[in-house]
C-alpha cells in the first residue's frame, strides 16, 4: 500500500473518473477493515460525531444494509431516509429534500436513485459529501468495488484475467462500474447478452461484445451474472424468461465446460433458475456471499476515504484555495 | 406627423433584393421611403458607420409559453427578449397549455403580441386538437383567425393517416403544415442522443432514426398530396439527406436548425447538466458538419431558435425529469455567426437570408425585405461588437441558455418594427 497517496476526492460518483491507482487504493484500504471486522469488538472510532444519511430512492435490502453496517462500525450516526416514489419532479425536489438534511448537519449522503446523474446533481448542490449507491443504469461504484476486491481477494490480482459479465448490460449500473474497475486494474472483460440488452456502442469502452455465453465460456476465470431486472424492462427485450435462462443462464452444465476454478457472482438479488440455477449459486464456485460480507469491508473504506477528503479540504480552505475534487 | 427615421452610411444587406452596399435608408411612418444617399433632413438620426442594415429578423419557431406557463414566459416577456435579439418577427409554437388548438386562442396570441407592442407575433396553431394527435384541429377557423401554418411541435403526428389527411386538409388554406419530426415508438423515454454519451451516462437515448423515419414518411406524403411542408428543428445527418433528395425532386418542402444543433453536441451532456437537454437531442460533431454542408447547399431554409424557456426550478431536477429546452432568443444572432461566418460556411448575405426573406417564404408572408415601400421592419447589427453573453441579463424570463459565459462577436444595436425603434442596445 502506498503510504504517500493522499485521496482528495470527497464525493464517490462513479468508477469512471478514477484512476489505476485511485482504484487500488479503495481497495486497500478496505483490506485494512476487512482484518478489522474480524475482530470481537468490530467498531472504530474514525467517524464518531459524524452523521451519514441513507438516502434511498429506490428499494434496496443489501446495499442499504451493507452501508448502514459499514456508517455504525465507524461510530457515525445514521439516519434513514427512504422514499420509493420515484416522481421526481413532484413535490420536494431531490436538492430541496438534500439541503434540508444538510441543515440537520448531515456529513455524508449516501444515495440511491432510480435517475442516472442524481448523485451527480446532488454533490454539485451541496457541501456534505455524496456517496453513489447506485443511480439509475448509470453507475454502482461500491458493488463493483467489492466485486473487484472478492476477484482480488481470491485471485491475488486482476492483472490478466478474462471477466465476463452476463446478461441486461443496457439498463445495469453494476456493469458499467465492473467495466471500469476492471478494465483499469487490468483484467479483459467480454459482456455477454442478446442485442436488445447490450448499450450502443458499448465497445468503445474496451469490453468485447458477445451473444453467445457457449462460446466464451471457456475462455473465463470470472462471472459475473446480472439480475434480470424484470422491473426495469419495458416491451420485448426477450421473447421469455425461460428463452432467456437457455441462451444465459449459468447452468451446472455451462459450468462444467468452464475452467474448473471459475469465479462465478452475482450482485444480487438472485432470480434463481432465470439467470443461475441454484446448485451453481451454491456450489464450490460461487463466492456470492462472499461478495456481500466484502461490501461492509469496501464501503467502510468509502466512507473513511470521502470524509478524510471533505475534512482536508475543511482545512484548505482557511488556506488559499479551495481543492476542486469531482 | 408621421416620425421620421433616418439610417446613415449602414452596410445594408437586403439578400431577396440582391442588395449589399453602403448606403443611408429612409424610414417614414411604416414604410421604407428612400434607399440611397439622404442629406440632412428631419429625422431621427442613426449613425450606421460599419453596421450592417438587415430587414428585420424573423424567427420561426419560439416558445412563448402564453397561456399556462407564465411563469417561464408570457408575450409579453418573450416579445421583449424577441426585440433584443433583433427579432422584428418571431412565430409562436402551439404547445401551450391549453394547446393554440382553435381560433380564439390564436386570436388571444394575437392581442396579447399587440399588447406588447415589440415584436410582430404569428402564430402557428395544432394540427390535431390537443396537440393529442387523433382528430383534426378547426384548422380552417384558425387560418382565417391568422394562424399562418399548424404543427403539433413538441411531439410528431404519429400516425400517418392523420398526418395525410392533415396535410391534405391544409392545403385548402394555403398554409405551411410543420412538423416537430419524431417517432415516439422508437424515441421511447429518451432524454439524449443515443450513442457513446448515452450508454456511459445510463441514460435512456433517442436514436437519429426516430427523427429521420417521420421526415421520410413525410416525404412520402407529401408526394402524394403536394402540399407546404416544413421540417422543424432538423437535427441528425440522414434528416438532411432526406431533406435534400426530397428539394431535388421538387417537392414543396423546407426546413429550419436550431442554433444549439449548429453548436453543441452530446459530449456537453457528460456532466448531466440539464441546460443541454433538449428535443431533439445533441447529437454528434458528424451531425453538425452534415447540417452545416447543408446550410452551406442552401438545403436549410430557415436559421430558428427554437426558445423554449423554463424556470431554474425545473432545471435543477435530475436530467430524466427536467423538461428539454434552451433559451436562446437572445444571444441567437452572435450563435448564427459564431457557427456559419466565423467558420466560413456562409456569408452575411446568405445568413441574413436564412433569418429574413427565406423564412417568410415559408410561412408566406410578405416580409423579410428592406424595398422602398416595403413595412419598415429593419435590424442594425454592429458585426465587430465582441461581448459576452450572460443568461443573468436576459430581458426573458428565463437563464436555461447552455451558452451563459461564451464569448461572442456581434451585436444587435436597434430593432425597429414597422418604423418604431422597439429596441436599442446600452451602450
Amino acid at each position: 500500500m502506498d503510504t504517500t497517496f493522499q485521496w482528495r476526492h470527497k464525493h464517490l460518483i462513479g468508477l469512471a473518473e478514477l484512476s489505476r491507482q485511485e482504484l487500488e487504493f479503495i481497495l486497500d484500504t478496505a483490506k485494512g477493515f476487512e482484518e478489522f471486522s474480524a475482530r470481537s469488538v468490530k467498531k472504530a472510532p474514525t467517524l464518531r460525531g459524524k452523521v451519514v444519511v441513507n438516502m434511498f430512492f429506490e428499494d434496496s435490502t443489501r446495499t442499504r444494509n451493507s452501508f448502514t453496517l459499514a456508517a455504525n462500525r465507524l461510530s457515525a450516526d445514521v439516519i434513514e431516509f427512504t422514499k420509493t416514489s420515484s416522481s421526481v419532479n413532484k413535490g420536494e425536489t431531490l436538492i430541496d429534500t438534500a439541503r434540508n438534511l444538510e441543515a440537520m448537519g448531515v456529513d455524508i449522503v449516501v444515495i440511491r436513485h432510480s435517475a442516472g446523474g442524481a448523485p451527480k446533481l446532488l454533490s454539485r448542490s451541496i457541501n456534505a459529501c455524496v456517496v453513489n449507491a447506485g443511480d439509475g443504469y448509470h453507475e454502482h461504484p461500491t458493488q463493483a468495488l467489492l466485486d473487484a476486491y472478492t476477484i482480488r481477494q481470491v485471485r491475488g490480482s486482476l492483472d490478466g484475467l478474462t471477466v465476463g459479465i452476463v446478461g441486461d448490460i443496457a439498463h445495469s449500473r453494476v456493469a458499467r462500474s465492473n467495466i471500469y474497475v476492471l478494465t483499469k486494474l487490468g483484467a479483459k472483460v467480454i459482456v455477454v447478452g442478446p442485442p436488445t440488452l447490450m448499450p450502443g456502442k458499448i465497445e468503445q469502452l474496451g469490453v468485447r461484445v458477445s451473444h453467445n455465453l457457449d462460446e466464451v465460456i471457456e475462455e473465463l476465470d470470472v462471472i459475473n451474472m446480472l439480475r434480470i431486472q424484470f422491473e426495469r424492462l419495458g416491451g420485448n427485450m426477450f421473447p421469455s424468461v425461460r428463452e432467456y435462462s437457455h441462451f444465459f443462464g449459468l447452468t451446472v452444465e455451462r459450468v462444467k465446460r468452464a475452467r474448473p476454478n471459475i469465479l462465478v457472482m452475482h450482485p444480487g438479488p438472485i432470480n434463481r433458475g432465470v439467470e443461475i440455477e441454484s446448485e451453481v449459486a451454491d456450489g464450490p464456485n460461487s463466492v456470492i456471499l462472499q461478495q456481500v460480507s466484502n461490501g461492509v469491508a469496501v464501503r467502510m473504506a468509502v466512507l473513511f476515504l470521502v470524509n478524510q477528503a471533505a475534512a482536508l479540504q475543511g482545512e484548505n480552505k482557511t488556506g488559499k484555495s479551495e481543492n476542486q475534487t469531482n | 406627423m408621421t416620425t421620421r427615421i433616418l439610417i446613415k452610411n449602414g452596410r445594408l444587406i437586403d439578400p431577396a433584393n440582391n442588395v449589399d452596399r453602403v448606403t443611408d435608408v429612409l424610414i417614414e411612418g411604416d414604410r421604407v421611403s428612400h434607399i440611397g444617399p439622404v442629406s440632412a433632413c428631419d429625422a431621427y438620426l442613426i449613425k450606421a458607420a460599419g453596421k450592417i442594415i438587415s430587414p428585420g429578423l424573423i424567427d420561426l419557431h419560439v416558445h412563448f409559453r402564453e397561456p399556462g406557463d407564465e411563469e417561464e414566459e408570457t408575450i409579453a416577456s418573450g416579445s421583449a427578449a424577441a426585440v433584443a435579439g433583433g427579432f422584428t418577427s418571431v412565430v409562436c409554437m402551439p404547445n401551450t397549455s391549453p394547446s393554440i388548438d382553435e381560433a380564439t386562442a390564436v386570436e388571444f396570441v394575437h392581442r396579447m403580441g399587440r399588447q406588447a407592442r415589440k415584436t410582430f407575433i404569428y402564430v402557428m396553431g395544432a394540427i390535431t386538437r390537443e396537440r393529442k394527435g387523433q382528430e383534426l384541429a378547426e384548422i380552417g377557423l384558425m387560418s382565417q383567425a391568422g394562424a399562418i401554418g399548424f404543427t403539433d411541435d413538441g411531439s410528431g403526428v404519429q400516425d400517418a393517416s392523420i398526418m395525410l389527411k392533415a396535410m391534405k386538409y391544409v392545403s385548402m388554406f394555403d398554409r405551411v403544415i410543420c412538423q416537430h419530426c419524431q417517432y415516439n415508438s422508437l424515441a421511447g423515454k429518451g432524454v439524449m442522443n443515443a450513442g457513446y454519451q448515452s450508454t456511459v451516462l445510463g441514460l435512456p437515448g433517442i436514436d437519429p432514426l426516430a427523427e429521420e423515419m417521420m421526415l421520410w414518411r413525410d416525404v412520402q406524403l407529401v408526394r402524394k398530396c403536394n402540399c407546404k411542408y416544413h421540417a422543424q428543428h432538423l437535427s441528425t445527418i440522414g434528416s438532411v439527406k432526406i431533406m435534400r433528395e426530397a428539394k431535388q425532386m421538387g417537392l414543396p418542402v423546407s426546413c429550419e436548425v436550431s442554433p444549439h444543433h449548429l453548436l453543441l453536441t452530446e459530449d456537453m451532456c457528460s456532466d448531466y447538466d440539464t441546460n443541454y437537454k433538449v428535443n431533439p437531442p445533441l447529437r454528434t460533431k458528424a451531425d453538425i458538419e452534415a447540417l452545416k454542408q447543408a446550410v452551406k447547399e442552401g438545403v436549410i431554409d430557415a436559421l430558428a431558435t427554437d426558445h423554449a424557456p423554463h424556470l431554474m426550478s425545473e432545471k435543477e431536477l435530475e436530467f430524466l425529469a427536467a423538461p428539454f429546452g434552451i433559451a436562446s432568443l437572445e444571444c441567437a444572432l452572435p450563435l448564427y455567426i459564431k457557427a456559419l461566418i466565423e467558420p466560413g460556411v456562409i456569408d452575411w448575405s446568405n445568413m441574413l437570408a436564412m433569418m429574413t426573406c427565406r423564412p417568410a417564404a415559408v410561412i408566406g408572408v410578405d416580409k423579410g425585405r428592406l424595398g422602398v415601400g416595403d413595412r419598415a421592419d429593419v435590424t442594425i447589427i454592429d458585426p465587430e461588437a465582441e461581448w459576452t453573453i450572460d443568461a443573468n441579463k436576459f430581458i426573458s424570463k428565463s437563464r436555461n441558455c447552455p451558452y451563459h459565459g461564451w464569448k461572442v462577436k456581434g451585436k444587435v444595436l436597434n430593432t425597429i418594427v414597422a418604423g418604431e425603434i422597439r429596441y436599442t442596445a446600452a451602450s
